[in-house]
C-alpha cells in the first residue's frame, strides 16, 4: 500500500472568493430545479420514485454539517448488501424504488 | 499542460476528438473493455472489439502522436449470460499477449446479481492467474453504493490480489473514502450529468489524500465530454492550485499507476 501523504487541501480563500467562482453555477440550478417542480405540478398522473427521493433530499441541504453530497448520494443508494438473484433491467434510476 | 486519459472509449468517438485531446494536452489514451450499447450474441463479437482495441485504435491514436493501451473484459452488463461470458474469458489470453494491453478490466457490477458476481470472480482469477491489474466498474447512481462494497469485499476475498494494483473507478462522495482506505486507487469519472462533474471533483480531490486518484473523461457514446479532464484542470487552475499539484493529479498519478505494468511507457521518457 502507498504512504499516505497529506491532503491535497484547499488553497486559501475565502466564502466571497467561492461565491464569486460559483454562485450564478448554483444559482440556475436551484432555479432549473424550482423550474422542475413547477413543471411537475402542471403535469398529470402521480409522483414517481426518483422525484420522491429528490424531495427527501432538499432538506439535507440545510444541514449544518459539511458532508452533504454524499449524504444526498447514500439517501438515494439501495441499502442491501446481499447481491440480487437477478435484474429485470440494465439501466438504474437515480434514486432506490424501495426509498420512502 | 499535459495529462493522461485514462479511461476513454475511443471506439466511439471521432479522430477529431483525438485530435482536441492531443491539442488540449493529452500525452497517452486508455481505454478499457466496455458495452457497446446493446448485448453482443457472440464470442465473435468481442474477437473483432479485442482486435479493434489492440490494432486499430493505436494506429488510430498513433496519426495524432498518442499512445494508446487497452484492458480487456466482457463488460458486467453481458455478465447475466453465463455461457457467453465463459466463452469470452476463454478469448482474453490470446489478447493479453498484445503489447498495448495493460491488464483486465472495466470488471465489476451493474446491478449486482450473482451472475455477475460469479464473472467478477473469473476475471479476478483471470488477472491473479496471468499477473494482470485491474480496472474496475463501479455500479451506477443508486446501485453504486452497494455495488463498490461487494466488488471490494470480492476482491479482499481473493486473497492474492494487491489493492495497489487495482483501480476503483467511478467513485463519488459516498464511496471514495471507504476505496481510498482499504488501499486501492480511485478514479474519479467526470460526465456532464451522471457521476461526478469536474466541480464536484475538484471538491473530492480538496478533502482526500490525492495520491491514489485519477481523473478520467471514460468518454464513450453516450453524453459525455473527452475534455472533461483539462477542464478539471481548469477548475483547479480557477481555485488557485499549484501547476505542480495539477500536474501532479493528471499526469503524475495515472502515470504512477499505470507504470505497474511493463507494458506502459510515461510518454515524458519517450519524449
Amino acid at each position: 500500500m502507498s504512504t499516505p501523504q497529506p491532503h491535497l487541501g484547499a488553497p486559501a480563500r475565502t466564502r466571497e472568493q467561492v461565491a464569486d467562482l460559483h454562485f450564478m453555477d448554483a444559482r440556475y440550478k436551484l432555479l432549473d430545479l424550482a423550474a422542475f417542480l413547477d413543471r411537475l405540478d402542471r403535469a398529470a398522473g402521480g409522483e414517481d420514485h426518483r422525484v420522491r427521493g429528490l424531495r427527501a433530499a432538499l432538506p439535507l441541504l440545510l444541514e449544518k454539517e459539511e458532508g452533504r453530497v454524499a449524504r444526498v448520494l447514500t439517501l438515494w443508494s439501495d441499502p442491501s448488501v446481499a447481491p440480487i438473484e437477478k435484474a429485470d433491467t440494465k439501466a438504474a434510476s437515480g434514486v432506490w424504488p424501495g426509498l420512502k | 499542460m499535459r495529462y493522461i486519459e485514462p479511461h476513454g472509449h475511443m471506439v466511439s468517438r471521432t479522430t477529431d476528438d483525438y485530435q482536441a485531446m492531443a491539442l488540449a494536452g493529452c500525452a497517452a489514451i486508455c481505454e478499457p473493455a466496455f458495452w457497446a450499447g446493446f448485448d453482443r450474441k457472440s464470442a465473435d463479437g468481442f474477437y473483432d472489439y479485442f482486435c479493434q482495441l489492440t490494432q486499430i485504435e493505436p494506429k488510430r491514436a498513433a496519426k495524432y502522436g498518442l499512445p494508446h493501451y487497452a484492458w480487456l473484459c466482457i463488460n458486467p452488463k453481458e455478465s447475466e449470460d453465463m455461457a457467453l461470458a465463459a466463452d469470452v474469458l476463454a478469448l482474453i489470453p490470446e489478447f493479453l499477449k498484445a503489447p498495448t494491453v495493460l491488464g483486465i478490466g472495466e470488471i465489476g457490477l451493474n446491478k449486482n446479481t450473482r451472475n455477475e458476481m460469479k464473472v467478477l470472480e473469473q476475471h479476478i482469477a483471470l488477472a491473479v492467474q496471468y499477473d494482470q491489474m485491474i480496472l474496475v466498474h463501479t455500479p451506477h447512481l443508486e446501485d453504486k453504493r452497494k455495488g463498490t462494497r461487494l466488488i471490494m469485499d470480492c476482491l479482499k476475498a481473493n486473497g492474492v490480489v494487491k489493492p495497489e494494483r487495482v483501480i476503483i473507478d467511478h467513485v463519488e462522495e459516498h464511496t471514495i473514502h471507504e476505496v481510498l482506505d482499504q488501499g486501492f486507487w480511485a478514479g474519479i469519472t467526470l460526465y456532464p450529468e451522471s457521476k461526478s462533474t469536474p466541480v464536484r471533483a475538484i471538491d473530492m480531490i480538496e478533502s482526500v489524500s490525492a495520491q491514489r486518484v485519477w481523473l478520467n473523461s471514460a468518454c464513450d457514446w453516450g453524453h459525455s465530454d473527452p475534455l472533461s479532464v483539462p477542464k478539471a484542470a481548469q477548475e483547479m487552475r480557477r481555485r488557485g492550485h499549484s501547476a505542480a499539484a495539477i500536474d501532479r493529479l493528471v499526469y503524475g498519478n495515472p502515470v504512477t499507476f499505470l507504470s505497474q505494468s511493463p507494458r506502459f511507457r510515461d510518454p515524458a521518457a519517450l519524449a
